[in-house]
C-alpha cells in the first residue's frame, strides 16, 4: 500500500553515507513488510537497493548471505554436494506463508530483522549456526550469532539505525545432515512450529525450535538422545517461551513440538 | 522517473512512499486491483521485466528504467488473447472477476515445475468466489462453456458476458475511474469499544494544507437509520447515525476528514484530538442479557435491555414430545464470527451535477434501498438521487449494507466536489460487518426407531453494536433448519443481543447456516446414540411433499413444495460416498479417517417483501435490450437473466444486451440478496420476455394477416405461416405505425418454494497435530432446473470453499478491549488453493413449478450443510464431538488422544 507518511526517500550508494539516524527513518530492503501496513511515525525511507551488496558468496569456509539477498536467489542456489544441510534452503523458503512472487522482492535480511517467531530465514540461519555481521551507524562492525540476534517476538539486538549486513553459515554446519518439520493451522500457512535437526559426523545432534517459541531455541546433544531424553530436554524449555498468536495457541505448539522433534530424531538416527 | 507500462513510456515521479499498484492506476491502468493492499491476495500482480511481483508491495521508484506488464498488456497488440486468458474464458474460471487479473498474471509466469504444484504456486492468489476448481481447470486447459445457440440458451453453459473484460483487465469496477480532482475521505475510528465523545479538537486537522473539511457527530443530520438493506425498513432498528457521539465498538466512525489526497486525509485523522469518556463494555451476549450489564442503546424503555430481538415459537407440545421420547439428545453448539472478505472492499464515489442531483457510484447489493436510505437521511427527494453500481467485486451479503455511501454524499453535498471513500482491507474487519456469532442449544427427543418426538432449540445471537439483520437472521435461524424435519412438537427461543463488538450483518446462509450447524450436528449425535446410520435417521424424519411445512410458528406460511429433490440428493451423496473417489488417507498411524454428512433446507427468497422489475425492448437492429435492477456481483444473475429472456424469445443469449442496478436506468429492484436473483428478478425477466414475445407475435399476425397461431418467433425473424419477416423489418413497420416493442413486468415472491442441499465429507484427522485433511467432498443440490449448469456448479463450489473457511481456518478473535486481533488477510486466513478440496457436485432431477423456467435459488443454501458434515466426519474419525467453530488444530488437538 502507499505509505502516505513518507516525505523523503534517501538512496545512498554506501551505507556509510547514512551517519544520522532517527526513529522516523526506516531501512528499505525488499519492502514486503514496510509496504504491507501503515507506518505511523515513519517519514523517511533509506533504500538499501543501491548498495550493491553481493547476494550469495560461497567460499571454502561456508556461505555468506548478503542481507539484501532475495529469497528467490537463495531458493535457486545450487550448493556443493557436500553441503548436505543446504537442502534446508528450499524447504525453509517454502516454509514462508508468502509465496514465490513475494520471494522475488523480499530479502533474507529483512526476514531476520522482522524477527517474527515464524520467520523461516531465522529458522534456517539459526539452525545452521549463522553469524550476523552488523553495521552500527557509529563505530566498527560487530558480529552476533543468529540465535542471539533474535531476542523475542518482533525484537532483536539491533541498535537504532544499525544495519544487518550479512549472515555467514559455517561450512562445518553446512556439511551436517539435516531434517526439518513444519506444522501450520492452515495448509502451507504460517508456521506454528518449524523445527530443524542437524547431526554431525561424530553423532552429535542439534535441535533448533522456531515459530513455536518467541525466539529460536537450541538444544545441543553431544550424542543422539533417546526419545525420552529428547522429550525431557524440550519439556525443560522455559514455560513463557511458547508463543501464542492467531496462528496457533502456545499450548498446541508445546504439544506438537516434541512430536515433530521425535520424527526428526528418528529420521537422523536412521 | 521513467518506466514503461504495457509498452507505453511513462515519465512522472512517484510519491516517495508510493507503491507500484497506485502508480500504474494513476496512469489509467485500472486492471491492477487492490484486494488486500498488503501482499496477501495477489490481485495486484504485475511483471517487472517479466518477473511477477505484488505491485502493492513494490516501491514505485524501483520501477525506474524497467518494463511493467499488467493484465492490460498481456494480450497481443492486435487484441489476440494470451492463451491463458482464453483458457480462463473457456473454463469460466471467475465469478466476480476481481482476482482474475492477478491470477492470470501469476499463472502466466509459472514454470512447468510450478504448474505441477499449484498449491505452492498459488499461495498468494486468493479467490473468494470460485473455490479454485474452475481456475485449476482453466490452467489445465479444461473448458466447459458451450456455444450460444438460438432457442437453446436455457440450460446451456453460456459464457459469462463480462468474461472478455474480466480476463483482459478492462472490466470496470467501482473504483476504476480516474481520481484526479476528487476529494478523499478517511475516517478516524474508535479506539474504545464503548465510550462517549466529550470533545473533538479539530483545529490542527483543519489547519493542514489540503484538508477540506472535518465532520463529527455535530455536523451530521440528526436522523437515525439502519445500515442494513431490506425492502421493509421496519425489520431493522434505526440505531445508527452518520456519525454518532457514542462509540459502541472499537472501530466505529469517530470523525471523517475530507482532503485532496488519501495521505492528507489520514494525516488529518491523526491530527484530531478526541477526549473520550470511557464506558463499561460487554462482549458476551449471555452476559449482556443479565441485569446490570452495560446498556448499549438507550431506547427509552422502562427496563433497559440489550436484547434487540426476542423470537419464540412452539407447535404441538414440546413437553409432551419429550415425555413421549425414548432417547433424548442434548448439546450446545456455537459458530464464530467471520468476515465476507469479498476481494473488492466497500467503497463509493458521490458527486452533484449541474442540476444539483446527487450521483452515487457504489459497490452495493442494493442500490435502490441505498437511494431510499440516503433520501431519508439527507431529506432529499428520491428523484434527486441516482445510485448505481458498476461491476461489483463480490458481496456475499456484506454489501447488503450501506457503510460508505452516506459519508460520501454528506461530503459531496457540503463541498460540492466529487468525493471518494474506499475502505482499506483493515476497515473490512473493523468497520464493516460479520456473520452473526450464534450459540445454539439443541434438545431432540426420539423413539428408538429414530422417529422424532420433540425438537427444541435456544439460540443466542450476538448482533454486535448495531442491530442490522439481527432479527432477520434470528428468524432464519429458527426457520428452515427446524422446518426440515417432520416432528409434531417443536419449540424455539431466540435472542439477538447487542454487545460491544463489530456489528453482525447479512452473510450467505443468513442465520440458517448457524443453526443448521447445530441441528445437523445434534442429529448426527442422535444417530450415534440410536446406533442408526445418519442417512437412515434423516430418511425417517425429513419432510416430504404433502407435509405441512412449519418450523415453530403455527400461523400458515407462504412456502410450498414447488418441487422436491431432497431424497434424491441423499441418494446421490450416499451412493457417491460409497463408491471409489477422492484422495487416499495419508499414511501413518496417527491419521484417523472418518465420514460425515448433513442436510440443509432453504426457503427460496426472504420472508420480508422483495420485488423486482424488468424492462425488455426490441431494438431497431433486431436485438433486444433488457434493464433489470439486480446487482451483478459475480453471482452470474446477468448471464441467467439473458438466458431466461433468450430462451423465451427463442434467440441467442448474446442477442440480449443488459443493464443492471441503476436507479436512473433500470426498474426498481429490492436488491441482490436472499437468493432472489433468479427466483424474483429472473421471474420478472421471464414475464417481460413472454409479454414482449406475445406483443411481437400479435403485431406480426396483424401486420401479415396470418393467423396468430401460425406465427412463431425465431432468432432474428418471425415466421408467419410460410412468410419470414425479419425483426428489423417488423420493428421498422411497427414503429411507423406507433407500435412500441417494449414490455415491462414486475415480480413478487409468493409463494416461495424450497431448495435442498446435502453434503458428504470424508476426511482424515491427525491425532497429534490436530490437522484435518479433506479427502473427499460430495455435494448434491436440489435447485430445480439449471439455467446455467456451469454457473450453478461454480456457485456451489464457491460456497463449499467459503464453508471450509468458516469451519477450519477463519476466526475473528478480539482482545480484552474489543479490538479485532487479526484485521488482515495475512492473519485472517480465508481458504487458499491448498486448503480447498475439489468437490463433486451432483444435481437432483427436479423442475420447480413456482420458479422461473423451473429454477430455484442456488446461491446460499449450499453453504449450510458443509460445516456440520465436516464436524460429523471428525466425530466419526475420532469419537470426539467438536461443537464449536472453528475447528482449527489448536482448538481440537487435546481431545483427540494419540492412537
Amino acid at each position: 500500500m502507499d505509505i502516505g507518511t513518507i516525505k523523503t526517500l534517501l538512496r545512498p550508494r554506501d551505507a556509510a553515507e547514512i551517519t544520522e539516524w532517527s526513529p522516523s527513518r526506516a531501512w528499505l530492503a525488499g519492502g514486503t513488510w514496510l509496504f504491507s501496513d501503515v507506518q505511523p511515525g515513519t517519514d523517511t525511507l533509506v533504500d538499501l537497493g543501491g548498495l550493491g551488496w553481493p547476494e550469495l558468496e560461497p567460499a571454502a569456509d561456508g556461505l555468506t548471505i548478503g542481507a539484501t539477498c532475495h529469497i528467490a536467489t537463495l531458493y535457486k542456489f545450487t550448493a556443493p554436494a557436500e553441503w548436505q544441510a543446504a537442502s534446508l534452503f528450499r524447504h525453509c523458503c517454502e516454509g514462508f506463508l508468502a509465496g514465490f512472487k513475494i520471494w522475488n522482492a523480499s530479502t533474507v535480511g529483512g526476514n531476520l530483522c522482522m524477527s517474527l517467531p515464524a520467520g523461516p530465514m531465522i529458522s534456517l540461519t539459526s539452525a545452521l549456526d549463522g553469524v550476523c555481521t552488523l553495521l552500527p551507524r557509529q563505530g566498527a562492525p560487530r558480529t552476533v550469532k543468529v540465535l542471539d540476534f533474535v531476542t523475542g517476538n518482533n525484537r532483536n539486538v539491533l541498535a537504532p539505525g544499525e544495519l544487518l549486513r550479512s549472515i555467514h553459515l559455517p561450512v562445518a554446519t553446512l556439511r551436517r545432515r539435516a531434517a526439518m518439520r513444519q506444522v501450520s493451522l492452515t495448509k502451507l500457512g504460517r508456521s506454528g512450529a518449524l523445527i530443524i535437526g542437524t547431526a554431525g559426523p561424530g553423532g552429535d545432534f542439534a535441535l533448533t525450535i522456531t515459530a513455536a517459541t518467541i525466539r529460536p531455541m537450541r538444544l545441543d546433544f553431544a550424542a543422539m538422545p533417546d526419545a525420552a531424553g529428547l522429550h525431557a530436554a524440550i519439556a525443560g524449555l522455559p514455560e513463557d517461551h511458547w508463543f501464542e498468536d492467531v496462528h496457533g495457541s502456545a499450548a498446541w505448539k508445546r504439544h506438537i513440538t516434541p512430536h515433530l522433534a521425535e520424527e526428526i530424531r528418528q529420521e537422523l538416527s536412521a | 522517473m521513467s518506466c514503461i507500462i504495457d509498452g507505453r513510456t511513462i515519465d512522472a515521479p512517484p510519491e516517495p512512499g508510493q507503491c507500484l499498484r497506485t502508480y500504474v492506476r494513476d496512469h489509467g491502468v485500472f486492471g491492477v486491483k487492490k484486494g488486500c493492499d498488503g501482499g496477501d491476495c495477489g490481485a495486484c500482480t504485475v511483471w517487472v521485466d517479466g518477473t511477477p511481483v505484488h505491485s502493492c508491495l513494490y516501491p514505485a521508484f524501483r520501477a525506474e528504467g524497467h518494463e511493467v506488464t499488467t493484465i492490460q498488456g498481456l494480450a497481443g497488440a492486435d487484441g489476440t488473447l494470451h492463451p491463458l486468458q482464453q483458457k480462463f474464458l473457456d473454463a469460466g474460471a471467475f465469478q466476480c472477476g476481481f482476482c482474475t487479473a492477478g491470477m492470470i498474471m501469476t499463472v502466466a509466469s509459472l514454470s512447468a515445475a510450478q504448474l505441477a504444484d499449484l498449491p505452492h504456486a498459488l499461495k498468494n492468489n486468493l479467490c473468494r468466489c470460485t473455490g479454485y476448481r474452475s481456475i485449476a481447470d482453466a490452467i489445465h486447459g479444461v473448458g466447459e462453456t458451450e456455444a450460444d445457440i438460438g432457442g437453446q440458451a436455457c440450460g446451456a453453459n453460456i459464457a459469462n458476458p463480462f468474461g472478455p473484460g474480466i480476463v483482459t483487465g478492462h472490466a470496470c469496477y467501482t473504483m476504476d475511474v480516474p481520481t484526479q480532482d476528487m476529494l478523499h475521505i478517511k475516517v478516524l475510528r474508535s479506539p474504545h469499544a464503548h465510550a462517549r465523545i466529550v470533545t473533538i479538537d479539530r483545529s490542527a486537522a483543519e489547519a493542514m494544507p489540503g484538508v477540506v473539511a472535518v465532520y463529527t457527530w455535530e455536523d451530521v443530520p440528526q436522523r437515525q437509520f439502519s445500515t442494513a438493506l431490506h425492502e421493509d425498513h421496519l425489520v431493522d432498528p434505526d440505531d445508527t447515525y452518520v456519525l454518532d457521539r457514542v462509540m459502541r465498538f472499537a472501530g466505529q466512525r469517530v470523525a471523517a476528514v475530507v482532503a485532496e489526497s488519501e495521505a492528507i486525509a489520514s494525516a488529518g485523522c491523526a491530527a484530531l484530538k478526541v477526549e473520550y469518556e470511557v464506558l463499561p463494555t460487554v462482549f458476551d451476549p449471555e452476559a449482556a442479557m443479565l441485569p446490570g450489564a452495560p446498556i448499549l442503546h438507550d431506547k427509552g424503555l422502562n427496563v433497559p435491555t440489550n436484547i434487540f430481538a426476542e423470537i419464540k415459537g412452539e407447535v404441538g407440545s414440546i413437553a409432551a414430545g419429550f415425555a413421549a421420547a425414548e432417547v433424548i439428545q442434548e448439546g450446545t453448539y456455537s459458530t464464530s464470527r467471520v468476515q465476507h472478505a469479498h476481494l473488492e472492499t466497500h467503497g463509493s464515489i458521490a458527486w452533484l451535477d449541474q442540476d444539483g442531483r446527487v450521483h452515487v457510484r457504489t459497490s452495493s447489493q442494493g442500490p435502490f434501498v441505498v437511494r431510499a436510505k440516503l433520501s431519508h437521511i439527507f431529506s432529499l427527494p428520491v428523484r434527486n438521487l441516482h445510485v448505481f453500481t458498476e461491476r461489483v467485486g463480490g458481496g456475499f451479503g456484506g454489501k447488503q449494507e450501506m457503510v460508505t455511501e452516506d459519508l460520501c454524499v454528506l461530503a459531496a453535498l457540503r463541498t460540492g466536489r466529487r468525493v471518494k471513500w474506499e475502505f482499506t482491507r483493515e476497515e473490512q474487519f473493523t468497520g464493516a460487518t460479520t456473520r452473526h456469532q450464534m450459540t445454539t442449544q439443541v434438545k431432540i427427543g426420539a423413539k428408538r426407531d429414530g422417529t422424532l418426538t420433540a425438537l427444541q432449540i435456544r439460540v443466542v445471537s450476538n448482533t454486535g453494536a448495531y442491530g442490522g439483520h439481527g432479527s432477520e437472521t434470528l428468524g432464519a435461524a429458527l426457520g428452515p433448519p427446524m422446518t426440515l424435519y417432520r416432528c409434531t412438537n417443536k419449540q424455539a427461543d431466540g435472542y439477538a443481543v447487542y454487545t460491544n463488538v463489530v456489528p453482525g450483518g447479512g452473510f450467505r446462509g443468513y442465520g440458517a447456516s448457524q443453526t443448521t450447524f447445530a441441528i445437523e450436528s445434534a442429529m448426527d449425535e442422535l444417530a450415534g446414540k440410536l446406533g442408526m446410520d445418519p442417512f437412515a435417521l434423516r430418511r425417517r424424519n425429513v419432510i416430504r411433499p404433502g407435509d405441512w411445512m412449519e418450523s415453530v410458528f403455527p400461523d400458515p406460511g407462504e412456502i410450498d413444495f414447488g418441487s422436491y429433490g431432497l431424497t434424491q440428493c441423499m441418494d446421490l451423496v450416499e451412493a457417491a460416498m460409497a463408491a471409489e473417489g477422492g484422495t487416499a488417507s495419508p499414511a501413518g498411524k496417527h491419521w484417523a479417517e472418518g465420514t460425515g454428512m448433513a442436510l440443509a433446507m432453504l426457503e427460496c427468497g426472504p420472508p420480508t417483501e422483495h420485488r423486482s422489475g424488468a424492462e425488455l425492448r426490441l431494438l431497431a437492429d433486431g436485438s433486444y435490450h433488457l434493464a433489470v435492477g439486480t446487482s451483478e456481483m459475480g453471482n452470474g444473475t446477468t448471464t441467467a437473466h439473458k438466458q431466461i429472456a433468450a430462451s423465451i424469445l427463442n434467440t441467442r443469449a448474446g442477442q440480449v444486451a443488459i443493464i443492471n442496478a441503476d436507479t436512473d436506468l433500470t426498474p426498481y429492484d429490492t436488491g441482490t440478496f436472499a437468493s432472489t436473483g433468479t427466483v424474483v428478478a429472473g421471474k420478472a425477466v421471464g414475464l417481460a420476455a413472454e409479454t414482449l414475445r406475445d406483443a411481437i407475435l400479435d403485431y406480426a399476425a396483424r401486420h401479415t394477416g396470418v393467423e396468430r397461431a401460425a406465427c412463431r418467433l425465431e432468432a432474428d425473424h418471425v415466421l408467419c405461416g410460410n412468410r419470414r419477416i425479419r425483426l428489423t423489418d417488423l420493428h421498422a413497420a411497427g414503429s411507423q405505425e406507433g407500435f412500441r416493442f417494449i414490455a415491462f413486468r414486475k415480480s413478487y415472491l409468493s409463494p416461495r418454494t424450497v431448495a435442498f442441499n446435502v453434503q458428504g465429507i470424508r476426511l482424515a484427522v491427525h491425532r497429534v497435530t490436530g490437522e484435518v485433511r479433506l479427502l473427499r467432498s460430495v455435494h448434491a443440490a436440489d435447485v430445480g432446473r439449471l439455467i446455467n449448469p456451469m454457473q450453478v456448479r461454480g456457485q456451489i463450489e464457491g460456497a463449499i470453499a467459503m464453508a471450509v473457511g468458516w469451519t477450519l481456518t477463519e476466526k475473528m478473535p478480539h482482545d480484552a478491549t474489543g479490538h479485532v486481533i487479526n484485521p488482515s488477510l495475512r492473519n485472517y486466513r480465508i481458504p487458499a488453493f491448498a486448503d480447498t478440496p475439489r468437490s463433486e457436485v451432483l444435481f437432483a432431477d427436479t423442475y420447480d413449478k413456482l420458479g422461473p423456467l423451473g429454477a430455484k435459488s442456488q446461491g446460499e443454501c449450499c453453504i449450510n450443510p458443509v460445516a456440520p458434515a465436516i464436524a460429523n466426519a471428525i466425530a466419526n474419525a475420532t469419537g470426539q464431538r467438536f461443537g464449536h467453530l472453528p475447528l482449527t488444530p489448536d482448538r481440537i488437538y487435546d481431545l483427540l488422544g494419540v492412537a
